[in-house]
Parts: structure tokens; sequence; C-alpha cells
């Protein structure tokens, strides 16, 4: 009788490591290894396994898998309501995620019960707030400062952070951008709360009135659902364009709630000299028409010439996946995926790309797919439209040649 | 120029391969490496050093294996690694990780003045970016993320001047000295490693910090210090397939011209 770990089923999160009384097992590489000669096979490792990697004979994992604190709704909520967030916004434009995010705080607060509110931080942000009661906020938070002109992390995460402690939102959504990665993780450690960074997909678990928020993990090979049990608020950030627009409805209102700002200009340790805006972003991946992506699969960076030149011909734009950046045969702006761009092109070439759930969640909605490799079983196949089994060198030049004439170009 | 730099060390996912007949993650054989970003913090860290002396620790959390890429980074030119390891560390989010390491940077600046704290952009394996921002929101430094160069340093007034990627463009930004960066990948190339640093790599024998080296909260640690929770994992929805069409070169124009035609008439193209 002894302790097996499936390797494969193993996510090497360590739970059982520090499950085990007896000090017998070890991440390695990643996955979970027991040690025989310490092990004492009580089966405590096979109860806190997630994902049922472990097992001892003679022992059965108990059918629950569900953490034993189950709480009940108001022990859960502590007291805290509402569904809230972040309107992310330059220059008093707001940024279109924040719309996407009051579209589906509108639902889960629904489900819950409970208000929908935006938060705006910034200076001469007034004209912002109609938009969020038109999106489907009940109330908006507003602080309303020169020391909040620009973004900073410091009087952001503070004044969000003074929000939060003073009037306990269930719930804190904000856009996976550059903007609400920074704010998100400083705001949710100043509260002392879990948060879960890109998700794809949020929904309320019935029974105990928690987020599900589910992302893609470990490698973005699989998708993990994470709950927030015993901290409020819940916070989660989730990538642009994933949540659908809401409809707009102009006219409808709501209450305004307006807060001071503590900080003092001369107490923000961080000033920005100066702003340069990106010329080089002829990219415009995500306003593409058509996009031609290369993979590792594509091998070296002299065959980038034969994805430009399909790209060029279709009048498209350059995408990548993740590996091709990291090969350095192609710069990270044309990077197209979970931590690229999410990108609903008409036509999507993928030349080599294996597709891995991380790239899958970037461009999965595209009208018309088309994949591109040499390896029949690769998991791109199963999401596109065409696909097309062979040596890219052979075909790309075909395909380019034949859309060529066909375009009379 | 006291600079503490995180890392951390991960799969390498590039390596990760779904098993096809179970359509699960085959995690076995795949490398464990430093988490790329990190490396490119290290290396910047180590460009401060080569300017204006100093000294370079880097710190990591994790089981004893990560002892490695300690080692690694002294061996690119790192003066002191720091390994932090116990046991009630296991299973931490990133809430309970940045207090570790928060704590570990505390102890480490209470011996020697900390001034710069650098952490990759994110992790390849867990994607958040949370735990850079989280360390500068526990030690009250300021926070600069998404760096893509360190304009200038200066050590007399202690302000650093940074250039950093936002979503219209860049930053140049300024801020006092102990503060946390975060680092791009584009904000330098990896340097090689010495002969002399690698002989001292090999030879070198990080130290341990455990929970009572730090006089750490139990229930602020790993598992009991995590507020999220993983409740379910599951395979990726497949999707139904379309088409597939097995490229035979003795048919190569039909093919071709049946996959023009498919796609002309449902593209934007203005035929």
């Amino acid at each position: 009788m002894a302790l097996i770990i499936t390797a494969k089923k193993c996510i090497g999160c360590g739970i059982c490591v520090q499950a085990c009384p007896v000090d017998a097992l070890e991440i390695v590489n990643g996955i979970s290894v027991v040690d025989e000669e310490k092990c004492i096979k009580c089966g405590k490792c096979v109860r806190v396994c997630p994902t049922s990697a472990i097992e001892l004979e003679g022992y059965i994992k108990p059918k629950d898998t569900k953490p034993k604190k189950v709480i009940s709704a108001e022990e859960a909520n502590m007291s805290c309501s509402g569904v809230w967030v972040l309107i992310e916004q330059s220059n008093g434009e707001a940024a279109e995620v924040s719309w996407e995010l009051i579209g589906e705080a509108r639902k889960l607060a629904d489900k819950l019960s409970t208000e929908v509110a935006g938060v705006v931080l910034g200076e001469n942000v007034d004209k912002i707030i109609p938009d969020c009661f038109a999106y489907g906020a009940d109330t908006v938070y507003v602080v309303d400062n020169p020391v909040l002109k620009d973004y900073r992390t410091e009087p952001y995460s503070q004044s969000l952070s003074k929000l939060i402690k003073e009037y306990s939102p269930e719930v804190v959504l904000m856009g996976a951008t550059t903007l609400g990665r920074d704010l998100a993780g400083h705001t949710a450690t100043l509260v002392n709360t879990g948060l879960t960074a890109d998700c794809t997909e949020l929904s309320i678990e019935e029974e105990t009135r928690l987020l599900r928020q589910t992302r893609p993990a470990f490698g973005g090979n699989v998708m993990a659902t994470i709950v927030c049990a015993d901290h409020r608020p819940q916070m989660a950030t989730v990538r642009p364009k994933v949540m659908e627009m809401p409809v707009k409805k102009p006219g409808r209102a709501g209450k305004v709630v307006r807060e001071e700002l503590e900080m003092k200009e001369e107490e923000v340790l961080t000033k920005i000299l100066e702003k340069i805006s990106e010329k080089s972003g002829a990219v415009y991946l995500d306003k593409a028409d058509v996009i031609v992506a290369a993979g590792k699969g594509i091998g070296t960076k002299e065959n980038m010439k034969l994805v430009e030149d399909l790209a060029e011909v279709l009048g498209g734009t350059i995408g990548a996946s993740r590996a091709a950046v990291e090969a350095g045969w192609i710069d990270v702006s044309h990077q197209v995926g979970q931590t690229g761009f999410t990108v609903r092109p008409k036509l999507y070439i993928s030349v080599g790309i294996s597709g891995a759930i991380q790239h899958l969640v970037g461009m999965q909605t595209s009208d018309v797919i088309i994949a591109i490799n040499c390896d029949e079983n690769a998991p791109i196949f199963n999401i596109a439209d065409y696909g097309i089994v062979g040596d890219f060198q052979v075909i790309l030049p075909k395909l380019t040649e034949a859309f060529r004439k066909k375009l009379g170009s | 120029m006291h600079s503490v730099v995180c890392l951390k060390q991960v799969p390498d996912v590039t390596e990760v391969k779904i098993d096809p007949e179970t359509n699960t993650l085959v995690r076995v054989g795949v490398p464990s490496i430093t988490n790329p970003y990190d490396v490119n913090a290290l290396e910047e860290a180590l460009r401060l050093k080569d300017k204006f002396g100093g000294k370079v620790t880097v710190i990591t959390m994790g089981p004893q294996m990560a002892e490695e890429i300690l080692n690694k980074a002294v061996g690119m030119g790192a003066d002191e690694g720091i390994l932090l390891s116990d046991r009630s560390f296991a299973g931490a989010d990133t809430l309970a990780t940045s207090y570790v390491l928060s704590m570990a940077i505390k102890k480490i600046s209470e011996k020697e003045k900390v001034d710069l704290v650098f952490c990759g952009k994110q992790a390849i394996d867990g994607d958040t970016a949370q735990v850079g921002p989280g360390i500068a929101a526990r030690l009250n430094y300021p926070l600069l993320t998404y760096i893509n160069s360190i304009e200038d340093c200066n050590t007399e007034n202690g302000s650093v001047k940074v250039k950093r990627k936002v979503k219209s463009g860049y930053e140049i930004t300024e801020t006092k000295m102990p503060a946390v960066i975060t680092a791009n990948r584009d904000i330098n190339q990896v340097r090689y490693e010495s002969l002399p640093d690698l002989i001292k790599a090999a030879r070198y024998k990080a130290i341990v910090w455990g929970k009572n080296d730090l006089n750490l909260e139990e229930k602020r640690l790993g598992l009991s210090g995590s507020p999220t929770m993983v409740r379910d994992i599951f395979a990726p929805e497949e999707k139904h397939g379309g088409e597939k069409i097995y490229f035979d070169e003795n048919k190569a124009d039909e093919t071709i011209d049946y996959l023009i035609n498919k796609l002309v008439p449902s593209v934007i193209i203005p035929n």
C-alpha cells in the first residue's frame, strides 16, 4: 500500500505539503512527490487535494471536495453589500471595460438582490456619472480632487481602500488593464482581502452567495474557479472584451455619494514628469478586421516574412502567441491572449500556434478562425472553423499568392 | 545602492503540453526556471550596482528546491541569496506571499538599508501581477509597475526616475526611494554569467529563513493566510472544431482554391 500521486492531475498547489504532519511531501518541479520512508499513510493529503491527484488504498476521499468551512449567506456577507466597479478613466473618458463590468455587476447584483455601484476617482469627472447610471449603476461614489488627476498608485489606492472600509461592498471588480492590475493588487493588500486576476467568467454560487471567479491557471492549460470565502470584499480583475457591453439607457438616475481625499499633493511621493503618447501603435490589434498570427511553430524569425506577406495582401495586422514573443521574433505589442490583447477580428489566421487556453481566450470569439499547424492534435483545431494540417512553409506562400490573384492586388 | 530582487521559481509553461488522449496537463518532466520577468528585474538591479556600487540581495519563497534559482542569481552577480522556506508557507496565495516577502525585506532593511525592491511584472505560471503591488502596500513604499527603463537614479537625494508603460503610451515618473519597481521584459538584455561569478555560484550556499526567523504570525501564512481558494479545476470547455483539412501537396491548388472561395465572401475584403 502506497501513496499514489497522479502527476497529470497534480497542479503543484502545495496544499498537501502543508497538510502532511510528517513532512513527507515536497513539490519537485511543480509536482507533489512523496517520501515513502517518512509517509505514515494517514490520508490527510488525500483529503485536502483539490484535484483528487492523491490516492491511498483503503482511503476514500469524501465526496464533498468543497472546503469544510461552508458559511451561511449572512455570515459570508459580514454585513457587506453591493457590487462595485471601479470606473477607469483618463482625462474624463471612461474605459470601455468599465461599462462591460457594470453590465456584469448588474447580473451578479440581481442574483444577490443588492445594488451596483460605480467608483469614479479623478479630477473633473462629473460628466462620467450619468453614464454610470445609464449603463446600470444604482449608486456612484465619487472622489474628485486635483491630486487624482493622473493615475498614481498611492492616492488612488488610498481613496479606494478608504471607500471600501467605509461602505463595505461585497464585491469589487475592475478591468485587468495596466491601471486595474496595479491598483487592485495594492488595494486588496491594504484592505486585507483576496484578489483573483484576469477572470474570464464570474457567477454567484447560490447556496453560499460566494462569487465564483473563473480564470485560466497553471500556465493557462486548465481553468480554475476561485472563491474568497471569509474575507470581504471579494475582489477580481476581468479582461477587457470578455464581458458583454450592456445596453445604455440614457436618463436612468441614481444616488451620488461624494467623498473627500485625505491625501495632499505634497504627501504623494510619486510625480509624473512627462507623458509620451505611443506613436508606433500602428498595431491596433483590437481593432483589426484581419489578423494573421504566428506561434512557436514557425520556428525562426526569418519565417515571420511568410506571415507578414499574407497579412499584407489581406490588409491585416500581425498577431503572435506568447511563445513567439518570448522567442524574440516579434514585439510584445502584437501578443494575442490572456497576457496580450483580446481580439475579435472577422478573420483570424493562426500559423504554428498550438492553442494553449491562454491564447484561445484572447481570440476564440473571432468570426472565422483558420488554423495552420503540422500537429493534427493541436488544441487550436478544436476551435478553428477551418483547420489545415500541413506545413505552413508550403501553404502560406500559396495562400498569399491565391489571395493576391483573387483580390487583384 | 542596495537592491532586493524577489524571484520566483516557476514551471516553464511554454514546455507544458496537453495529453491529447485525456486532455489533461502533462507536468512531468517540465523544467523549473526562474520566472523570466524576474531575471530582467535582477539584471536591472545588477546594472544599478555596476553603476553606483552597492549590493544586490535576491530572495525567493518556496521549497528547498528553489535554492537553485538563488544560486543562478549569484552566478549572474547577485551578492546574497535568501531562501524563505517553511512548511507553513505552502499553499500561499498572493496575499500570504507578499506578507512573507515584505517581512523578509523588512528584516533585510533593518540590517542594511534597502533602496529599491525589484519584482518581475508578473510570473508566467500565475500571471497575476499582484505580489509586487502587495509588497509595496505592506511596506508603504511607492510603487512603479510596468517599468521599461530606469532613466535616472539619484543616490544623493534618494530619487529614482523611470519610464513606464501605460495604456496611452509611456510616462516618465519619479519617486522617492525606497520604492518597489516591477519590470517589463524589454527593460534590458540579460547578461551572460562571468566565470568568477559562476565559480562563486557553484560554491554558494543560500541563507534560509523560516517562520521563526521572521517573527511571523501563523494565521497569516500559507493556506490559512490565503483568502482565496481553489473551488474547482477543470479542463477548458472544448469547442467543437470545424472542418479539418489534411494538406496534400499533390492537391495543393484544389485545397487553396476551396479555402479562398470559402473565405473571400465571408470576409471583409472588398472584392
